[in-house]
């Protein structure tokens, strides 16, 4: 096979001039880093909030969170990223679409990027936080109302304690799809790792070294984020369940 | 406020069925060897042979660290010139579509491997030592006892990710594969009306996914009661 390597290619001025082709690498790196954890500190609200929604005993409120989980678990991640990025300004009134059109490119692709992630994940969250309410014997929220708790303090004081040290290791796995997912939002051209990737592809003529290179950076990311959450949950472990001390 | 105007939805029905029949095709493929090559990989990571049990924890921890839009673009652009060079085929055989799926397959039987070993791990040890108590060599109590009881326990599992699957196949988007949404993008990208085909494409996805996982679910409760 008659292919020429060449990891120097990293360190030459890109075609524009204005940086190395490591730089363009660096510069997807941080944007994946911002896109995901800005993403991902929505998603965490947003899902606590709809996944206690669906533990509540009333029946509106838990039906509007269920009918919000089922529609962003069953549209694909990449339609719903069209939809938010060339759907969305359309639908909105016009003075705010055209508003929207006009700010800079670069941030309209990272709201639209954003917005879709952090929803599309608050979904999952959502499922883990209500699996995690529910694991809960009865006895506890019980409890806690037969103390003269309201049913909000019972949740603040009682169950929510319990369930978000509870729900630790299955979030992290949903932590580190966020990173992954990002890499879709390569498709409506922010330049986040994949897509400078490409780009580093066609510039350069050196496929494998850039493929490779993107893949590391992939990898890193992933045993880093292993590495702090294991961490983590070493920390937050309950005493007496399943994986406790 | 936008206007909506569906007319070009009904004239471009034949292509978009045409594109949901691929996506259809991708997705039981994906399936077919997800299962067959999940369960060998279960098996070597479960085997005691240990380069085997190495190699296939190597496999699904990398695939499942690498997100699929690089996987599929790792087999879109550079397995075909790989290929090529070395098989020495001519160029422009045009091996991207059948890499593009391949690398769809390899990629989702690391997810499939990681239900099958769980579920094969399900089945409690006893049954296993009274195969071989019984004279089964390894491979016989296997295939004989130990997966017919794990696979009936992972079917709702198995069935789940074919639909996380089906979703995911939207995603050959980047291999310029005309699957259902790449079809939908192209008319309403041809017609002007982008908003309309995006709109339809979701509901559509919203409605074949919905009502898939409701069965599943359905099955589920069926099953526990048995």
């Amino acid at each position: 096979m008659a292919y020429n390597w060449n990891w120097d290619v990293f360190l030459q001025p890109t075609a524009t001039g204005d940086d190395t082709y490591l730089g363009w690498m660096f510069y997807g790196f941080k944007m994946t880093i911002a896109l995901s954890l800005s993403s991902w500190l929505i998603a965490l609200a947003v899902g606590a909030v709809v996944g206690v929604l669906r533990t509540v005993p009333n029946r509106g409120l838990s039906g509007l969170a269920t009918a919000y989980v089922e529609v962003f678990r069953n549209i694909p991640l990449l339609v719903q990223l069209f939809l938010w990025y060339f759907v969305m300004p359309e639908l909105l009134p016009l003075a705010w679409g055209d508003a929207l059109k006009q700010t800079n490119p670069i941030l309209q692709q990272f709201f639209a990027a954003m917005l879709c992630l952090a929803l599309f994940t608050s979904a999952r969250v959502a499922e883990q936080v209500r699996s995690g309410i529910n694991s809960l014997p009865p006895g506890q929220k019980n409890a806690g109302l037969a103390m003269g708790f309201t049913l909000p303090q019972t949740y603040r004081f009682v169950l929510l304690p319990m369930a978000v040290r509870l729900i630790v290791p299955p979030l992290t796995s949903e932590f580190l799809n966020i990173f992954k997912n990002s890499a879709v939002c390569s498709t409506i051209g922010l330049l986040e790792l994949a897509a400078q990737g490409r780009q580093l592809v066609d510039y350069t003529a050196q496929p494998y070294e850039s493929f490779i290179a993107v893949t590391l950076a992939y990898l890193l990311i992933n045993v880093v984020v292993m590495f702090g959450m294991r961490w983590l949950e070493e920390r937050v472990r309950v005493p007496g369940y399943i994986g406790g001390k | 406020m936008h206007e909506f105007d569906w007319s070009s939805i009904p004239g471009a029905w034949p292509f978009l069925w045409d594109g949901m029949v691929i996506s259809l095709q991708i997705t039981i493929t994906a399936i077919l060897v997800g299962i067959v090559w999940g369960t060998l990989l279960a098996l070597m990571r479960l085997s005691s042979i240990k380069p085997l049990a190495w190699f296939a924890a190597a496999y699904v921890n990398l695939f499942r660290a690498v997100p699929l839009v690089m996987v599929l673009l790792w087999f879109f652009l550079i397995v075909p010139t790989l290929l090529e060079s070395l098989l020495g085929l001519p160029r422009g055989s045009d091996v991207r579509l059948a890499s593009a799926i391949t690398g769809f397959a390899l990629f989702e039987a690391a997810y499939y491997s990681e239900i099958i070993r769980a579920g094969i791990q399900s089945v409690s040890k006893g049954q296993m030592a009274a195969a071989s108590a019984l004279g089964m060599t390894y491979g016989q109590s296997m295939r004989l006892v130990v997966l017919p009881q794990a696979f009936r326990n992972m079917i709702p599992l198995l069935l789940t990710q074919g639909i996380i699957l089906f979703q995911d196949t939207s995603l050959v988007y980047v291999s310029a594969l005309a699957d259902f949404f790449g079809a939908a993008y192209k008319v309403g990208d041809r017609d002007g009306r982008l908003v309309e085909l995006l709109l339809f494409a979701g509901a559509v996805y919203f409605v074949i996914c919905f009502s898939a996982s409701r069965i599943v679910r359905h099955y589920q409760n069926k099953m526990k009661v048995a």
